[in-house]
Formats: C-alpha cells, structure tokens, sequence
C-alpha cells in the first residue's frame, strides 16, 4: 500500500467544511476520488477549492480547521 | 485635554498612515501585529509593538479583550481603529471607553445606529435626505416583500439589515425569484451577521456612487465635498476620484447639504462617510448609508481641500472643536485614487501573497503613494490584498489623468502580481477620460475592453 501526499498549492487558511456549521467535505478513513473536494484554502479573503487529486480508500487529515498552511505543506494523505 | 500615546487598532497600510499623522502631532504610537504581522512597516515605524495573537483575524485584529489588553498594558490614551476590522463595531467601541481611553470615532451608539442599515434609513428620512425606493424598515414575510414590490417595481435588491460594504445583498428580477431566495438571503444573513433581518430596495440602474466625506465635532459638522467611487468590481472600489466631477453645482451643494443636516441630526463625532447613489438623467441622489470610520479613498479629499483627514480625527478625540469651518472649505483641482492590490488581473483577480523583490514608487508635484510596502517584505496570506494606492492631484481632471499614467508607468512592483495593468489601461481609456461611468460599468468593461487584449495597449504605451 503506497501514501499519496495532498499538498498545498497556496499559503493561506485551511478550512476542512465548505461553509461554518456544516459537516467537513472529509473525514479521516473516508473514501476519495480524484475530483473530490476535501477543503478550502483561503487566501487574501478569497476561497480556493482543494480537490484529492487523487483516488484512494483512505484519507487522513495532518492540517486542523482554520489551520494556516503554507504553501507546499501537506494537508493530507491518501492511502492507495 | 491632550493626547499624549495612541494605540493603532489595524494592520497594513491603513495603520502606516495612521502612525505618520500621529507622528506629525508629536503623539506616541503603539502598533498591534499578529504573528503573521511581525514584519510589517507599521510595526518597524511605531514607537512600540505588542502581539496579540495568532494569524487569524478573528483571534487577533477582531478579539476585543486581546486588543484591549494590549491599550491597558501600554498604557495608551486613545485607540485609533482604523477601517475595517472592529472599526464599526460599537461594543469595541462602548469596550475601549469602559478601559477609561478614548475611541478615535463616534460613540458605540451612534456606531450601531448608523450601522444599522434600516436604522441609518429611518434617520436619514427623518432629515429629510432622499432614500431609495423600497421598505419602510425591516420585513418579516415574503407577503410583506412582494406588497413593496408593488410599489417599485422590479429589479429590487434584498438586503441584509446587519450587511454592509457590499455584503449580504441579492438582486431578483421578478417575484418567482424573490420567492425562492428571500428565505435564503433571510437565512444567510443569520449566519452571516448574526441578524436575519432584512429589507426591500429598488435597483437603481446606471447609477454613479458618490459618497460626502463629513466632520463632526458633537456639535459642528462641515463636508469636505464628494467623492466619486463608481468603478467597482464585484461591489469593492477599484478606483476613485475628488470631485465627482460631473455633478451640477447645484446638485452638489444639496448633496454635501443633506449629509451634513444628517450628522448634525445625530450629533455626530468623528470622520464619517455618507454614501449614496447618484442618477445622472434624472439628477435625483438617493442615501445608501453611512460609515463611521476613517474611508481607504480618504486621500483624494484630502488632496482636494488639504484637510488632513486623520489629524482632524486626532484633535476631535482629544475634545477640540472642528479646526476648520465650512466656510474655509474649498475645492482646488482634481484628485485620483488608485488602489493597488496583490491580485492578477489578467487571471480572474486571483489574489497572490509573495515577497516584493523589487518597489520604485514615483515621486514628484501631486504624486503620493499610501503603502505598507518595502522591498524584501513577505505580504501575508491572511489578510486583504490591499498593497498600497497611488493618490494624483492635477490642476483638473485631465491634467490629472495625464499625471497619472505618468506616475502608473514608474511605479514598479515586482515579485507578486499587481492590479497596475488594470489602472494603466483604465487611465487611457477614452470612456474613463469623459467620465461616462457608473456603477456597473467596470465589470463590463473588463469583460470586452480589458479582456480583449490583457491591458497589453496600455503596457506598450
């Protein structure tokens, strides 16, 4: 089993739900495909949506909610 | 009284400018910065600095008990909020009071009166200042909404009564569109300002932004005459202009008249802002609302009447009458603003934070440029992506236009992308250059002017 690395592609804050008071886009040991959007980096008050990128049965979370990344950081990984 | 130490509620170029003018009146500075903030100009030109928290806003620049903490520690006598952040927020206000400093604005009442879009309006009607067609206050039911829809026909705007600064508002064209989101915007205004209150107005189509800039001593008020903000991008100014230079004198004169009569009705203390909506074929203006704070786009007044905005706000806070009388108040010339923001426009205004590796900024006669800026500083991700504005006075507006594509091909950026191609182009424009603009004429213009060749006329130039 190999780990893919989802990494940011901005600095910014991480935020793990696409709105505030609603369920996380992901949580850890979830599913993902390639399109799926798993967060939102904001920077400079706009939002950037952040997609796995890649498919895998797995995906764990290093980065917390409104977490600042910088840019290159790994937000996740993804088992395969 | 006199003050002697000031604490500077914000960040970025706002606070720079706020230090330089406590400067200038020999008062101390202590500048606040967040963890992300700890390299900024302001921190460097203030007196002193203290921390206040993480990156965050929420966690910094908008935590009250932190920047409180932060007066009380440095033993300051006012607190100067700036714009933005907790600048029209009327519990920091009542909560730098209570801490026995002094608030460089209005009262927390009249902060919340005044902010209080439905409030605003009632006070606004009540002294006699026109306002656009639509509720009379706040509307509960869809029934309600559609009744006033009788009224002013259609397209309306909805608003959120707790908005502000172009947020919270949803244009519908017709009542099966108002059906469907006025319980959304309704919804969305709870979630977004705590307040789901909302309330009708009739779009004005073709209208031009032109906003008073007042002075208020809590007994005297005078105006320091228009501004003219119309060239906007997704509600946010891009560029403005002192005078609004089209306007007939008589228009003018009962314009700055109606937000001065609405000042004094409230007896207002401070700099403030009363915008409205301006229709050039009817010559009818219409009140939108008022901002209790210091305006980005202050500079274009003060290079008009030279009053300098934010030492008056200094000597009102300390208890002095206003320094200058109406009378004593006359426009010279014409000044632009334009702001420069961290954002490309050629890729869809996609804001990049980055290290500046290289900053010429232009000198001479009627040139000025407001910035947080120095070559080697790291612009942050957290925040706006307000870089600096470049202000140009000229002896009228062409010559001012003509000084400014000057100034816009020396001032040089580099490291992160700017929005100097846009302003370029926008200062060699022939529509720009007989005024016929309104609101919504920016975003169309980007659209088939702009787009067509990336501004890349305007870089050959």
């Amino acid at each position: 089993m190999s780990k893919h690395e989802i990494r940011s592609p901005l600095p910014g804050t991480f935020y793990r739900s696409p709105a505030p008071d609603v369920p996380p886009f992901k949580t850890d040991g979830d599913a993902v495909s390639s399109s799926d959007a798993i967060g939102l980096i904001e920077v400079m008050k706009t939002f950037q949506e952040i997609q796995a990128g890649v498919a895998g049965g797995s995906i764990r979370f290093l980065v917390d909610n409104e977490e600042p990344v910088m840019a290159g950081q790994v937000i996740a990984e993804v088992e395969q | 009284m006199k003050l002697r130490s000031v604490l500077v509620a914000n960040r970025g170029e706002i606070a720079v400018r706020i230090i330089r003018a406590a400067k200038a009146l020999g008062i101390r500075t202590v500048q606040v910065y967040s963890a992300a903030d700890a390299d900024m100009l302001a921190v460097k030109l203030a007196d002193e600095a203290i921390e206040i928290g993480p990156p965050a806003p929420k966690k910094s620049y908008l935590n009250i008990e932190a920047v409180i903490a932060a007066a009380k520690r440095a033993d300051v006598d006012a607190v100067h909020p700036g714009y933005g952040f907790l600048s029209e927020n009327g519990d920091f206000a009542d909560a730098v009071v209570a801490a026995g400093l002094i608030f460089i604005g209005p009262s927390g009442d009249a902060i919340r009166l005044l902010g209080d879009k439905v409030a605003a309006r009632a006070v606004a009607e009540k002294a006699g200042v026109p306002t656009v067609p639509g509720s009379d206050g706040r509307i509960s039911s869809l029934t309600e909404a559609l009744a006033v829809t009788e009224r002013t026909g259609f397209p309306v705007m909805i608003k959120a009564a707790a908005g502000g600064g172009g947020r919270g508002i949803r244009i519908v064209n017709d009542p099966a569109e108002l059906e469907t989101q006025f319980p959304q915007a309704s919804a969305e205004a709870l979630a977004s300002f705590g307040d789901g209150g909302l309330y009708l107005e009739k779009v004005i189509t073709r209208a031009r932004h032109v906003e008073v800039q007042i002075l208020g001593d809590g007994t005297d008020v005078v105006h320091c005459y228009e501004r003219e903000c119309s060239l906007q991008r997704r509600r946010q100014k891009v560029w403005e202009e002192a005078p609004s230079f089209l306007l007939p004198s008589d228009v003018r004169k009962k314009l700055c008249d109606s937000a001065v009569a609405l000042a004094r009705s409230v007896g207002y203390r401070g700099a403030g802002t009363v915008e409205y909506l301006y229709d050039d074929e009817t010559r009818e203006f219409y009140f939108i609302e008022v901002n209790t704070r210091i305006q980005v786009e202050h500079p274009v007044t003060e290079m008009i009447t030279g009053i300098d905005l934010v030492e008056e706000m200094f000597r009102i806070a300390a208890g002095a009458p206003l320094s200058v009388r109406q009378a004593d108040i006359a426009v010279k010339g014409h000044a632009i603003e334009c702001r420069i923001n961290a954002e490309d426009p050629r890729r869809g205004f996609m804001p990049a934070p980055g290290k500046i590796e290289r900053l010429d900024v232009p000198e001479g006669e009627g040139i000025r440029f407001d910035t947080m800026l120095y070559e080697g500083y790291v612009i942050p991700p957290f925040y706006d992506s307000l870089l600096g504005k470049l202000i140009v006075w000229g002896e009228d507006r062409s010559a001012c236009l003509a000084r400014l594509s000057q100034a816009l091909a020396e001032l040089k950026i580099e490291g992160v992308p700017t929005t100097i191609p846009l302003h370029r182009a926008l200062a060699a424009d022939a529509q720009i250059a007989t005024g016929a603009f309104h609101t919504r004429f920016l975003e169309t213009w980007l659209e088939t002017e702009f787009a067509a060749d990336g501004g890349r006329a305007a870089e050959v130039a």
